[in-house]
This record gives C-alpha cells, sequence and structure tokens, in this order.
C-alpha cells in the first residue's frame, strides 16, 4: 500500500501552483479593490443613514472582481422599522 | 538621462543585493557607466557584495542632508572604472530616507550615469517604497516558492500604483528575475515551474539565475559573480539579463551544468 501511494505521489510543484493561485486571486481582489470599497461604503451608509437608522457594524460592503464580470455586495441590517401609523403617531 | 532601475522582491533573502551587483557590473562591463545605490539603510550589505566595505567614507543619508556631495560619496570600483557604488547608512534608520532628499540624489545620479540601479530592502516599507518611487524599469526578483511569489505579486500591486511612473499615469516596465534556480529539483516536481511563475504573475521573463556555489564564492571574495568568475552559469545568466535590459533579443536558456554529466545523473538519482 504504501508502495503504491509512493508511486502515485503528485507533484509538490503543482499542489504549490494551486495554493498560491487560489491565494493571488483573493489577495489581488482584496487589495486592489480596497480603497474602491472603503469609499463606496462610505457614500452608501451615507446616503441611508438619511433615511434608516444604520448600526455601522451591520454593514459588510464586498466586490468580487472576475474576467468578464464584477459583483458589489453590499449587506445593511438596521432595527426593525416602525409601522407607519406608529410613527405617525410619533411624529404627532 | 540615465535608465533608473529597481531590483526588488519583497521578501528577503531572494538574491536583491547579488542580483544588483551582477547586473550592474554586467552592465559596466558592456561599456555603459552604472552606479548602484543601497536603499538598504541600517542594514546595508551592497558594499561588502561589492567588496567595498573598507572604502565607505560618506553615504546615501550623509548627501541627503547635505554633509557630503554626490561626489564624495560615490566609490568607485577597482575592478571597473565605469562602475560606482553609493553605499546606505549604517548606522541611521530609514526615517532619514526622504522623499525629497532621495529625487535630488536621483537626479544628479541620472545626469551622471547611463544605468541607476537601486538595490531595494526587502518588505513593503518606506525604503522599498522609495527605493522604486522613481524607476523606469523594475527587476522583481523571485525565487520559484510560493511564498516568494506572493510578495513579489505584492511589490507588482506596489510599483502599478506608489511610483513617480505610476502617478503620472505611466507603467514601470516590469520584469521577472529568477533566481535560486534548482534543476534537480524542478525535474523531480518538487520546484514551481518557470511558466507557472509566469503565468502567475504575468509578467514578461528577464532571465533565470541557478543556484549556485559560484554565487557565494563571489560574494565570500567581494565580487560581482560576472566579474568573480564570468563563464560560469549564473554569471552568463546576468550577462544575458543585462543585454536583455538594453532592449538586446535573446533566446532564453535553462541553465543546466553541461559538462558534468556525472554529477548531473547521481543529482538527478538523488533527487
Amino acid at each position: 500500500m504504501k508502495f503504491f501511494s509512493l508511486r502515485k505521489r503528485p507533484k509538490t510543484s503543482d499542489v504549490a501552483k494551486d495554493r498560491i493561485q487560489i491565494l493571488l486571486a483573493h489577495e489581488r481582489s482584496v487589495t486592489s479593490n480596497s480603497d474602491l470599497v472603503a469609499l463606496l461604503r462610505n457614500e452608501i451608509l451615507v446616503a441611508v443613514a438619511r433615511h434608516v437608522p444604520v448600526d455601522l457594524d451591520q454593514v459588510d460592503v464586498s466586490m468580487d472582481r472576475g474576467k468578464s464580470l464584477s459583483t458589489l455586495q453590499i449587506d445593511i441590517q438596521f432595527p426593525p422599522m416602525p409601522r407607519r401609523h406608529a410613527s405617525m403617531r410619533y411624529n404627532a | 538621462m540615465g535608465q533608473v532601475l529597481v531590483v526588488t522582491s519583497g521578501k528577503g533573502g531572494v538574491g536583491k543585493t547579488t542580483s544588483t551587483a551582477a547586473l550592474g557590473a554586467a552592465l559596466a562591463q558592456g561599456g555603459q557607466s552604472v552606479v548602484l545605490i543601497d536603499f538598504d539603510v541600517g542594514l546595508r550589505n551592497l558594499d561588502l557584495v561589492m567588496g567595498a566595505e573598507r572604502r565607505v567614507v560618506f553615504d546615501l543619508i550623509n548627501v541627503i542632508q547635505d554633509q557630503a556631495k554626490v561626489s564624495q560619496a560615490l566609490i568607485r570600483d577597482k575592478r571597473l572604472e565605469n562602475l560606482y557604488l553609493l553605499p546606505a547608512s549604517q548606522t541611521r534608520d530609514k526615517d532619514a530616507l526622504t522623499e525629497k532628499g532621495v529625487t535630488k540624489v536621483m537626479e544628479e545620479l541620472q545626469a551622471k550615469f547611463d544605468w541607476v540601479i537601486c538595490d531595494s530592502p526587502a518588505g513593503i516599507g518606506k525604503g522599498a517604497v522609495l527605493a522604486m518611487q522613481h524607476a523606469d524599469i523594475a527587476a522583481i526578483v523571485t525565487n520559484p516558492e510560493i511564498s516568494s511569489v506572493r510578495d513579489s505579486d505584492r511589490i507588482i500591486g506596489l510599483l502599478d500604483s506608489k511610483t513617480e511612473k505610476a502617478k503620472i499615469g505611466e507603467h514601470v516596465e516590469k520584469h521577472l528575475l529568477i533566481t535560486r534556480y534548482d534543476e534537480s529539483r524542478a525535474s523531480s516536481g518538487d520546484m514551481l515551474q518557470t511558466d507557472d511563475v509566469l503565468d502567475i504573475l504575468s509578467i514578461p521573463l528577464l532571465g533565470i539565475v541557478p543556484e549556485s556555489q559560484e554565487v557565494l564564492r563571489a560574494s565570500n571574495l567581494g565580487s560581482p559573480v560576472t566579474l568573480c568568475s564570468p563563464h560560469s552559469l549564473p554569471a552568463l545568466a546576468y550577462t544575458d539579463a543585462a543585454r536583455r535590459l538594453n532592449g538586446e533579443v535573446i533566446e532564453m536558456t535553462i541553465p543546466v551544468e553541461r559538462n558534468r554529466l556525472f554529477g548531473r545523473l547521481f543529482g538527478r538519482r538523488a533527487a
């Protein structure tokens, strides 16, 4: 069994190649977009905060850059909105 | 105006200083005037590799702080009259380097020399950024292993964002210099392939320098390997790389010791 596994031992260079490719794909998207993501995060927050109370810790902005398509994902959690009549009463 | 070449890598110990010395000497051996600048303030070593450690009087920081003129700090190589060294300071730290001061020194050297070669410190700190600041061309020294490739990728990102060229929307010409290439590990499949490294980093190849005892001998003797043993494999690789920097088109060869067949067979069996 051991003899068999030795013969079929994969090249370590192939493992290294796969690992570094996956790692760099991630690191490049993080470092090259960090300024843009921070900028978008701030501007989106300002816009949203004008209308609903937002907790800064409950905001997650991420960007995935693909070959033909990039996506921007914005995840904002905010406390339950007051019901309409409740807010009207409050305003009155 | 001379061309500015930065020899950089991110990772330490991959062969930046060795490569700076060898490329500089090879360019000077080809007849061009060359100055090497050590940016590794506090941990200088280029003076040692060049065999000029006992001739340092003034250094880069002295020039930046107007305590000495450039001409006073330059050390002329004893073997090649058109090769000079501007050493780093060993006693100061990197904060003594200023953007304004470096710019002044670079302008003065570019007016005098065909090539200004900056030996970058490891890392991505102030020293490394200032070393690449004025570069026209970058040689990114990379060993065929993953941590070195990762750091080189990071340095490529810096070259594309922090240099003077990047700031005016131009590009630093980036080249990959693979060092410590090991033929026996390559054939046993335990070393990242050159093509894979090129594919991952997507920059053109400047040369492949094999791991060799000659490099160690050269540094022991304080002489660039292209001067110390000009017919050795690493020297030939550096000489070809220097010619490519001058725009010559030379076929890329993977360096293999041809005249030591027995040793090679034995080495392969051992690997």
